[in-house]
This record gives C-alpha cells, structure tokens and sequence, in this order.
C-alpha cells in the first residue's frame, strides 16, 4: 500500500542523478528547492534521501510486527497447493494425512490415527433429544470438547445448554449461564442445542468457496484446510452451531484425542469455522457421539432414520417430536421430543399452567 | 505502449509535487495508513482476537465500513445519469470525479473484506473453487471487481484521451457508461441481498433492505460528492459551477426523503407487529433486558439524518454553508445507521437469544482509519494528476515544467 511512496521517491532520487538531454524529468518544479536543471543541490539531494529513508524506515516500522508470526502460520508449499476435500484423489489424500500427522507428531508429541472416514452406503443420521430427561449436568458439553479436541483457551464448545423456565418453549427466555451445580431445578427443563445437520443448510449456501457441504449421511462438515474465515455461514446458521477460531488454538499435549478424521476433529488452526460433526470419526465406524455416551439419563438418541427398526425411527412415530426454528425451513435432523409423562417435574397441574400464563 | 508508459510516469511523478498544504496532507494520510498497517499486522499475528467480533457477533466494524462503502461507490452513479441521460451540462466535466471516487471506495470495500477475513492467505481458493451462482459473496466479488474495472476503463480512457488532446471516440466509453450505470445498482442490491438473504437472521430478512440500501446509498454518496467538489474547487483552479452542486442537492434530498420513509416502514413494521422477530430492533432502539450500548448510536443517527432533511427541504440549504453542514450531519448519519446500527443488532441477541455486545477494539479501529486514510491518499492522488491533464496542463506534448503548483486536500 504504501510501496509507490517510497518507489517513486526513489526513482525521481535516480532519474535526477542520471539526467540527460531530453529528459523531462525536471528540478523546476521541485518543491523543496526550487532549484533548476539540469542536476539537483547537494541540500536537495541530502533531502531526498532522508525522504526515502525515513519513509522505508516507518514501512517497516509497520509491518515488524510480523517478526512474531508463527511458522505454523506461514503455510508449507505442500499445504499451499492441497487441493480440495472434494478433488483429492486417494493417494493425495494420503500424502495430506502424512503431512497432518507429521505436524500433530510434531506439535503433541503424540502419533495420532488420522483416517478419512467415508459415509456408509443407506446410513443418514438423525439425533434425538428427549427434554424430559435432560437435567443439564453439561456433561455432555464437556465430553464433545475433549472428544474433539477443541481450544481449550478460548474454550471452544459446539454445544449450548439453555436452561428454560417450564411452561416456555421460547428460547429467548432461555438461561445460558444457569449454575451447573444446582440442576436440575424443578421450575426449569433443559434444552441442549447444536448443529442441527439440516437437510437444507443456510451454511452451505452461503458459503463462497464451497468449502462446507452435506455429506451422503446428512453430517455437514468444513473443510479446515479450505475455509477462508469469511464468517458468512456463521451468520447465515439460525441455531448458532457454527465457531470460528478467532485465536490459535490452544490444546495441552495431554488433552489431545489421538483418533482423528480428516473432516472432523483433527486440530484446527486460527482463523477457519469449525462445528459439530456427530463425531464423525465416531459414527462412521458404529460407535456413538461422546455427547451421548457420556449422558447419564440416557436423553439422547442416536441412529440411522432410513433404518426402521432404529430407535430414533421408532422415537419419531411415536413420540411426540417437534424441531427448532421449523418456520425457517432448513428441515434439522436434530429433534426434540417429550417422554409421555414427565418424570422430572412434581409439579401439579394447576401451579404449572398458572406459570405458563405468567410468562405468556 | 511506451507512450502509455511515459504518461503513466509523468502520472506518478506528478502525485509527489505540490505545495506545502499537499505534503502536509499526504503526509498525514501516509502516517495514518500505515498506523493501520501495523494494527494489521497485529492482528494478522494473533488472530482477529484482537477485533471486538465474537461468536456472538461475528461481524462488526469491517463489514459496516464495507457496506458504506459499497453504497458511496454506488453513488457515483447520480453524476452519471444526470449528464449521460439528461445531457446536464454543468456536471459534465465532474463525472469523471466522481467515478474516481468510486474507484477509491471499491478499492476501499476490497481491504475491508479482505481485513476481515480469517485466512487472507488462502485468497485464492476464490478462484479454484467459486460457489456461483449459489452463495451471494460470490456474486458480490463479481459485482464489485467488475465495477472496479468497467470505472477504471472509464476514467482511465477519458484522461489519456485528454492527455493526448484527443477526442474521445464514443464507442469506447459511452457503452461502458452505460453498462456501468446498470452495474452501480447492482453492486449496492447484491450487498443488501448478502443479508436480507439470510432466513435466520429476521432483522436482516427483509425485503426494504436493498431498496434502502440504495436511497441510502444515493443520500450519502452524493453529499461525500459536494463536500469533495468544493473542496477541490478551493484547492485547485478546477472549475465547479455552483449549478452544479444545487443539483447534486436537489438530487439528496429525494434520496434522503426516501431513505428516511423506508426507514420509517421498516420501524413501523417491527414495532407495530411486535412479534418475537423485532428482538434486534427494540435492542437497537431501545434497549433490551439492560442492554443499549446501541441506542445512542441510533438516535443521534435519526437525529443528524432528520435535522439534515429538515435543512435540505427549506431554502436554508441554498447557502452553501448549510448545504455544508447538512451533508456532513446526513454523511455521518447515514455511516451509523448502515453501520452499526444495520450490521450490528443482526446479531444481538445471538439465534439462542444471548444477548453479546459488541464494542470494536483499539487495533480494530486503527485498521478501519488505516483503510479510509489509504482510499483517501488514493483519490487525493487521482485528483492531483485529473485536474491538469483535464485543464491542458498535462499533455503528451507539454513540458511537465509548466504544471502549475496546486494543491488539493480533499
């Protein structure tokens, strides 16, 4: 930006040193010393040159900064010229999982497993949440950071519990900074949100270099090493399931998970989108997300809705089932849904509905 | 060739001479630019941490600046019609500065996106792997890069046509005036549809988001325009009847008036109705849960914007000095309201409803200075060397020695 400063001074510096017969380039018009030509004073000369030097020195004044880049941030030539997720053939794909593993290896001292999982063939994934059940311990909050391996400074979390006053499914009266050590409380119920996996996601549209999409399977993932840090499908996600890493990552060498997948939670860098995959590296082999597992009232459900025999194709029909946000169209896979009688709450039926009225 | 590259030497050589006001001013405009540049730099090494944006709010002072920016390129357009349509004869020598002007503020618009991205070194993957037509960034790197281009074939074949005491031959330009008159409209609504195309955010998910971008649009650019003609006019023997700026008034306070009801639409809307989709606007307005760092922001927004209409619709604004001083109350006005009183309240609450606010950071600020400072240094240059080439000073066959010493400061 500020080159052509310093270039033309440097060249009307030559130019007048090197003058001959001809040449336009003049002193008359000097504004410092109005002096003549064909050459230019000694002052005049002196002058310049302090000009030039003094406005390279404040050039690089500016960018010295830069002394302090991280050589992780200074991409290799390999990472510089990987292609898309997309367009990789499998043996670029291998050579792209060696680098990662290199680096990993390199900056954890640990060999991870990194593997690129491919959808199964008739598998689409729904998730269920049963908000009779949830007590919102956040267990479930802090097991996804450690299975995924998320900064832990800044904490990165994909999910967010609301603690909801009963009688309100509106989740502008949600409380996202309730006291874990207090839940469940009786005139609340908990309700978790993450990415939704929609079936018509505003993220992927959005996005300018395509480096999110849907896979077969319903899970839409990011692309870390393709991202350009936009932030467009952040503001484009009606259900705030998407983080951006505003800072380097921070990980300790001990938290590391070493069993990682190309598209989900291999570590990030600074500067790229990262969300919630249903723990693909997880699912993609037949286990089950960390968020689930690690549930201790067994309000999540887990399963493949083209199965019918599935849980949560038998949740579906039977319970009763609703979605967040369904009047924006981006059709979730992520659904809530009550067990017949509610379990948690005490309350009789008439306290109940005169709280209902309260918040209406 | 070669002639081109010796008018483009004379070109650059003459941006480096003036008098002691354009050394001050340029010296200044340097310094602050690379301010900017090193607060870059910083947050180029940390992360953009060192902005105020969050999960929450993930877009802020960049992107408003952006969206103004946009709207002032746009605006050159209200020159354009006027002398390309109507045959106005006093605009007729200003067009082109005004289509330098939008030279300036998209190149302007580029840095600011540029500066908000996360990964500006994976730039080109906009090239490898371009999500058109689905993604409506897409669309606007087009609009605004062939904006870019069509006003620099523009201004840049009227100067060397003048440089080289040509006529100018129509087939070159006037087409492309044209084209460009389209295009301006285009630039400003792809902005707006950037946003209002967004269902789950409902304060942007509006259909009067474009229409009023471009009223706004048109209010603001053309005010910048009659602050910069006359200040050019001060600084330069460069003539600006004052037809020509009473046009340019005449031409904002349609646009103002117009802004001004769609806002008033826009506010009717949400608060009338009440419905949990006007949570952005009440905290915008006033306040929610505690909550109003924007209020004040707004309301002296409304306040500047409806004291300037006021002044443009009575014969107050024929002086020239109220005209002045209505044109920068709307230009300051207009900059909040797109700004951060548009940009901002999209995401406050979040879509869960937790309300972040957002106040942008020191080195935040120092980049989005550094930026305005470069397009300024930018213009002032493309100024410097248009006035003479137009004036017959600078031509193929002049000595450089004969340019006189002037001085702008826009």
């Amino acid at each position: 930006m500020r080159l052509p400063v310093v270039k033309n001074q440097e060249s009307v510096h030559s130019s007048a040193s090197s003058c001959g017969d001809g040449c336009t380039c003049s002193g008359g018009a000097n504004p410092y010393t109005g002096s003549t030509r064909p050459g230019m004073t000694r002052r005049s000369f002196l002058r310049r040159g302090a000009a030039v030097t003094g406005g390279l020195a404040a050039l690089a004044a500016s960018l010295s900064p830069l002394r302090d880049l991280d050589g992780d941030d200074i991409p290799s030539v390999q990472k510089f010229l990987q292609k898309h997720y997309k367009e990789m053939s499998g043996e670029e794909m291998e050579e792209a999982l060696a680098r990662i593993r290199k680096e990993v290896e390199k900056r954890y001292d640990v060999r991870p497993d990194i593997r690129d999982f491919k959808p199964m063939d008739g598998v689409e994934f729904v998730y269920g949440l049963n908000l009779s059940r949830c007590i919102g311990c956040r267990k479930c909050v802090h097991a996804c950071v450690a299975e995924n391996n998320q900064s832990r400074d800044p904490e990165i979390q994909y999910i967010r519990v609301l603690e909801m006053p009963r009688g309100s499914v509106d989740i502008e009266d949600g409380d996202h900074s309730y006291d874990r050590a207090t839940v469940p409380d009786e005139n609340h119920y908990y309700m978790p949100i993450q990415c939704h996996q929609c079936a018509n996601p505003p993220c992927v549209k959005v996005c300018p270099v395509e480096a999110t999409w849907q896979e077969d399977d319903g899970i839409t993932v990011i692309d870390y090493d393709w991202c350009i840090g936009c932030r467009y499908c952040e503001a484009a996600c009606p259900y705030w399931a998407r983080r951006f890493n505003f800072a380097k990552p921070t990980l300790p060498k001990a938290d590391l998970n070493p069993n990682m997948a190309y598209l989900s939670n291999r570590p990030r860098e600074k500067g790229v989108m990262e969300k919630c995959h249903f723990c693909l590296q997880r699912t993609r082999q037949g286990r089950l997300p960390a968020c689930l597992e690690v549930c201790p009232t067994g309000a999540r459900k887990f399963g493949n809705i083209l199965d019918p025999q599935s849980e949560v194709s038998q949740i579906l029909k039977t319970k009763r089932v609703f979605v967040l946000k369904a009047d924006v169209g981006t059709l979730p896979r992520f659904f809530y849904y009550f067990d017949e009688r509610d379990p948690i709450s005490d309350i009789p039926l008439e306290a109940s509905s005169e709280h209902a009225g309260e918040s209406a | 060739m070669k002639d081109y590259l010796i008018f483009l030497w004379r070109c650059a050589r003459l941006s480096f001479r003036g008098n002691w006001k354009y050394y001050t001013w340029m010296f200044i405009l340097t310094a602050i630019a690379l301010l900017g540049l090193n607060a870059y730099t910083k947050q180029l090494v940390a992360g953009l941490v060192t902005t105020g944006m969050t999960d929450q709010v993930s877009w802020g002072l960049y992107i408003a600046n952006f969206t103004y920016l946009v709207g002032v390129a746009a605006a050159a357009v209200m020159l354009v019609i006027p002398v390309y349509i109507y045959k106005n004869r006093e605009l007729h020598d200003l067009v082109i500065l005004g289509e330098l002007l939008a030279v300036a503020a998209i190149i302007m618009c580029l840095l600011f996106v540029t500066v908000d991205l996360g990964r500006p070194d994976r730039f080109i993957h906009l090239l490898l792997r371009f999500n058109f037509p689905i993604s409506m960034l897409t669309w606007d790197v087009l609009v605004l890069n062939g904006y870019l281009v069509l006003n620099l074939h523009i201004c840049g074949y009227l100067i060397y046509c003048a440089y080289h005491k040509r006529q100018p031959s129509k087939i070159f330009y006037i087409p492309f005036v044209f084209l460009a008159i389209g295009w301006a409209i285009t630039i400003h609504t792809v902005t707006a549809f950037l946003y209002s195309g967004l269902g789950g955010r409902p304060f942007w998910n509006s259909a009067v988001i474009a229409p009023r971008f471009i009223a706004s649009a048109f209010a603001a650019g053309p005010a910048i325009i009659i602050l910069t003609l006359q200040i050019i006019r001060h600084a330069t023997q460069y003539p600006v009847a004052d037809a020509a700026l009473h046009l340019l008034r005449r031409i904002v306070t349609v646009a103002l008036s117009i802004n001004m009801f769609l806002l008033g639409s826009e506010v009717f809307t949400e608060f009338y109705t009440g419905s949990a989709h006007s949570v952005s606007a009440r905290y915008l307005f006033v306040g929610l849960h505690g909550h109003h760092a924007l209020v004040p922001w707004i309301w002296s927004a409304i306040f500047l914007n409806t004291g300037a209409l006021f002044v443009l619709l009575t014969p107050l604004s024929r002086r020239l000095w109220i005209l002045n001083l209505a044109c920068a109350a709307m230009i300051v006005g207009i900059w909040i309201e797109k700004g951060m009183g548009l940009i901002v309240p999209a995401f406050i609450p979040s879509p869960l409803g937790e309300i972040v606010e957002y106040t942008p950071t020191a080195n935040e600020i120092l980049v989005c200075l550094g930026i305005w400072a470069f397009g300024l240094l930018l213009y002032t240059i493309f100024v410097r060397i248009t006035v003479p080439v137009l004036q017959g000073h600078l031509t193929a066959d002049s000595d450089s020695t004969d340019i006189p010493q002037q001085v702008d400061a826009s």
